[in-house]
């Protein structure tokens, strides 16, 4: 599992679908769990001795309890939709990382246990035992899968790869199979509270150091409040933002929008994470718990309204499903959508007069805009179809001069994903993440050519942290990446309105 | 009564049954496992007449493959439609008087034979020729070609090469419905053709023909974008409701 060496694709002029090359990724899987990691999340914590029994009793849990697996594993007809609709595919030509061939890997075991002619003609339907080597290329292929579900957009039944990913590592975690990075962090919520593993005091350390760089570049008293009782809002922002770079710009330019509007807001040492890798590694229990600190939390420090930071998975599950693990939100100020995404907050404010923008700020920037996954196909915003992706370009439009889309197929519902969503964004799958990039950094390449955009930005702290990584690879500088709130940030003029 | 009439007639009721029946199991199995979360892909509409609507786009004009693949779209929309027309024209053999539209399908639904043999033979160069595609076939997916193929050569062949006596094989069909046997040719063409029908019936419930059942059921399609105004809860889910603050 030690990280080879390994080219950089070439960018192409135009997207071509790649000749198939077996097992091209077969030699690709994130570090395996260590049984203390598993352990902490009530996971075995090396490969159980009947694992062949239980996995395929988790199995036949899970398609009792979620639609969506059943439907999804009988439903294909092996069309070829979705073949070439895969960034990873797309990246590295290995078939398996097919969506459809990615699913099968599930479903030839599906049909072996679970299905009439599975049972009786298995060479016929292609169904298979699960062995060893079956159980071996779930971890690899199954952790080559960002969950980014561009693939179920395809799809003539809408089938979601997501789902089968998802279920496939809740099992592959059942028996003792984690995957180390998503479920370290996972642990790390639990014991400390966010992603990065921040305690509360350095949380305040960091703000309060925040604070003064602001006042030393505007002059302006921009509070970042910690564990404020009453707050009008309750911000919870995925932990990158408070000292990843570029993520705390856009901290920075949330900050700078509640000061200039006026709005009371706080941020929670108790919720001090918006990511949600519960999602990832498909837990209902982990997901629904880690959310549980939002409510917690909003009801400890008695906020009227809740806000989410720049994170695309975790606006998914905010969006998506906050309603159903953590709600209902009665207790919530009811004029305003719960939970509000901080490019709701900022859109509203623009549009009633509320901020001061000046965009020659931005004048040296030639922007375009990267549509997270999680958002453009798991979400929505503002009280408008297509508002996930008409708000965020909105706020760009009225903080930049310069703004060029990137090409139509690799935008809105079509966008591709940066290559390291879904639990992936991690350095022993260097490799996957760079070669999965692939796609945007053609789409990306063209403006760049065309319109010499400089900057990309995103409202994802993966896509943040993924492209500040990987855009080198392309030649590209690692700065180009950056958030909305950034632009924000940049253009609003502090004390001009008060 | 011949030996041949009442074989036939068993494997019909007995295909008839297997598809009823097979077909009636998943559907409830669908419906009765439980959806946790909202998973619409986006954007989707928020509202149960845009679902409909949805769905509607997705099982009449097949919009999400369009928007994929305009090759498989052509090929697939073309037999389906043809195969719906073929079957609307062979409603002349299970209604007395005959049904208006019935009627007038006829002309339409002897093209659609046609249609739909060429659109099943494209779709299977596609298997044979992109070698995506052909990577991700199983024998089955070769398979089930081949007898939707050989249902539409038999039909035509009885049409335009050695005609069967369709009086005979209406007073058949009518009398399987209404439990009072009739005999059934003994052409050869007839056989194949309707043996076929029977096996393509039988293997409906257990095979990937589910896919039309089944995208009524794909949470992607069938869910409203309502998830901040409407709380969903699956029933197993409720119980861990107890311990929350």
């Amino acid at each position: 599992m030690a990280v080879v060496e390994f080219e950089t694709p070439r960018l192409k002029e135009y997207p071509v679908i790649p000749i198939l090359q077996a097992g091209a990724m077969a030699h690709s899987q994130p570090f395996a769990a260590a049984a203390p990691i598993q352990k902490a999340l009530g996971f075995p914590g090396e490969l159980v001795e009947d694992w062949q029994e239980q996995a395929i009793a988790k199995m036949g849990e899970l398609l009792g309890k979620y639609r969506s697996l059943k439907v999804y594993l009988d439903t294909c007809v092996h069309c070829g939709a979705c073949s070439d609709k895969c960034h990873y595919f797309l990246g590295t030509g290995d078939p398996k990382n097919m969506p459809v061939a990615r699913q099968d890997l599930m479903r030839k075991v599906y049909r072996r246990y679970f299905t009439f002619t599975g049972k009786y003609f298995p060479k016929l339907v292609g169904a298979e035992d699960l062995t060893r080597e079956v159980l071996a290329e779930w971890y690899t292929y199954f952790n080559q899968c960002s969950e980014c579900r561009r693939c179920s957009v395809f799809c003539p039944y809408g089938i979601d790869t997501a789902e089968i990913t998802m279920a496939a590592r809740e099992i592959m975690d059942s028996i003792g199979m984690g995957q180390k990075y998503s479920n370290e962090i996972i642990g790390k919520v639990h014991k400390i509270g966010n992603n990065l593993g921040l305690p509360g005091p350095a949380l305040e350390d960091t703000l309060a150091g925040l604070e003064e760089d602001i006042k030393d570049a505007t002059g302006a008293d921009v509070k970042l409040p910690l564990d404020v009782q009453g707050a009008e809002v309750m911000l919870v922002t995925p932990s990158a933002d408070f000292f990843s770079e570029p993520h705390v710009e856009s901290l920075i330019g949330y900050a700078k929008v509640f000061h200039q509007a006026g709005i009371s807001w706080t941020l929670s040492s108790h919720a001090s994470e918006a990511g949600n890798f519960g999602l990832f590694i498909g837990n209902y229990e982990q997901m629904r718990s880690i959310s549980m600190r939002v409510r917690e939390a909003a009801l400890e420090l008695g906020v009227r309204r809740i806000a989410v930071g720049e994170c695309g998975h975790a606006w998914r599950v905010a969006y998506s499903f906050w309603n159903t693990l953590i709600g209902p939100f009665d207790f919530l100020d009811q004029n305003y959508p719960v939970p509000q995404h901080i490019c709701e907050v900022t859109y509203d404010l623009i549009r009633r007069g509320a901020l001061t923008l000046d965009k020659a700020a931005n004048d040296h920037r030639i922007v375009t805009f990267h549509d997270s996954c999680n958002v453009a196909r798991g979400s929505s915003m503002g009280n408008m179809p297509r508002g996930q992706f008409i708000i965020p370009r909105e706020i760009i439009r009225a903080c930049v001069n310069n703004f060029h889309d990137m090409a139509p197929e690799s935008i809105y519902e079509s966008t591709f994903c940066c290559g390291g969503g879904g639990g992936l964004l991690t350095d022993d799958l260097i490799e996957l993440r760079v070669k999965g990039a692939l796609p945007r950094m053609e789409a990306l390449k063209q403006v760049v050519d065309e319109h010499g955009v400089n900057f990309m930005a995103t409202i994802c702290a993966i896509c943040k942290a993924q492209f500040g990584k990987v855009l080198p690879y392309y030649k590209f500088d690692m700065d180009m990446v950056g958030g909305v709130h950034q632009l924000v940030s940049s253009a609003i003029r502090l004390g001009a309105k008060q | 009564m011949t030996v041949l009439t009442i074989c036939y007639a068993l494997v019909f009721y007995a295909a008839t049954v297997l598809l009823v029946g097979g077909l009636a199991w998943k559907i409830a199995d669908y419906a009765r496992t439980p959806v946790p979360l909202k998973i619409p892909s986006t954007p989707a509409p928020p509202s149960t007449g845009g679902v409909a609507l949805r769905m509607a786009r997705e099982v009449v004009l097949f919009e999400s493959l369009f928007k994929s693949s305009k090759w498989i779209w052509g090929l697939g929309w073309l037999f389906h439609v043809a195969l719906a027309l073929v079957l609307l024209r062979h409603l002349r053999y299970f209604t007395e008087p005959v049904w208006t539209v019935v009627a007038l399908a006829q002309p339409f639904g002897l093209y659609a034979g046609f249609a739909m043999i060429a659109g099943l033979a494209g779709l299977w160069a596609r298997r044979l020729l992109v070698e995506r595609i052909r990577y991700i076939s199983t024998p089955s997916d070769h398979l089930m070609l081949v007898l939707l193929i050989a249902i539409g050569v038999t039909g035509l062949g009885m049409k335009y090469v050695s005609h069967t006596d369709v009086v005979a094989v209406k007073a058949f069909m009518l009398g399987l419905m209404y439990f009072d046997w009739q005999p059934l040719p003994a052409d050869p063409t007839l056989l194949v053709h309707l043996a076929l029908v029977a096996a393509l019936m039988a293997i409906f419930p257990v095979s990937k023909l589910l896919h039309a059942p089944g995208i009524f059921f794909s949470p992607t399609r069938n869910q409203a974008d309502d998830s901040r105004e409407r709380r969903h809860l699956a029933p197993w889910a409720e119980k861990l409701e107890k311990a929350k603050p």
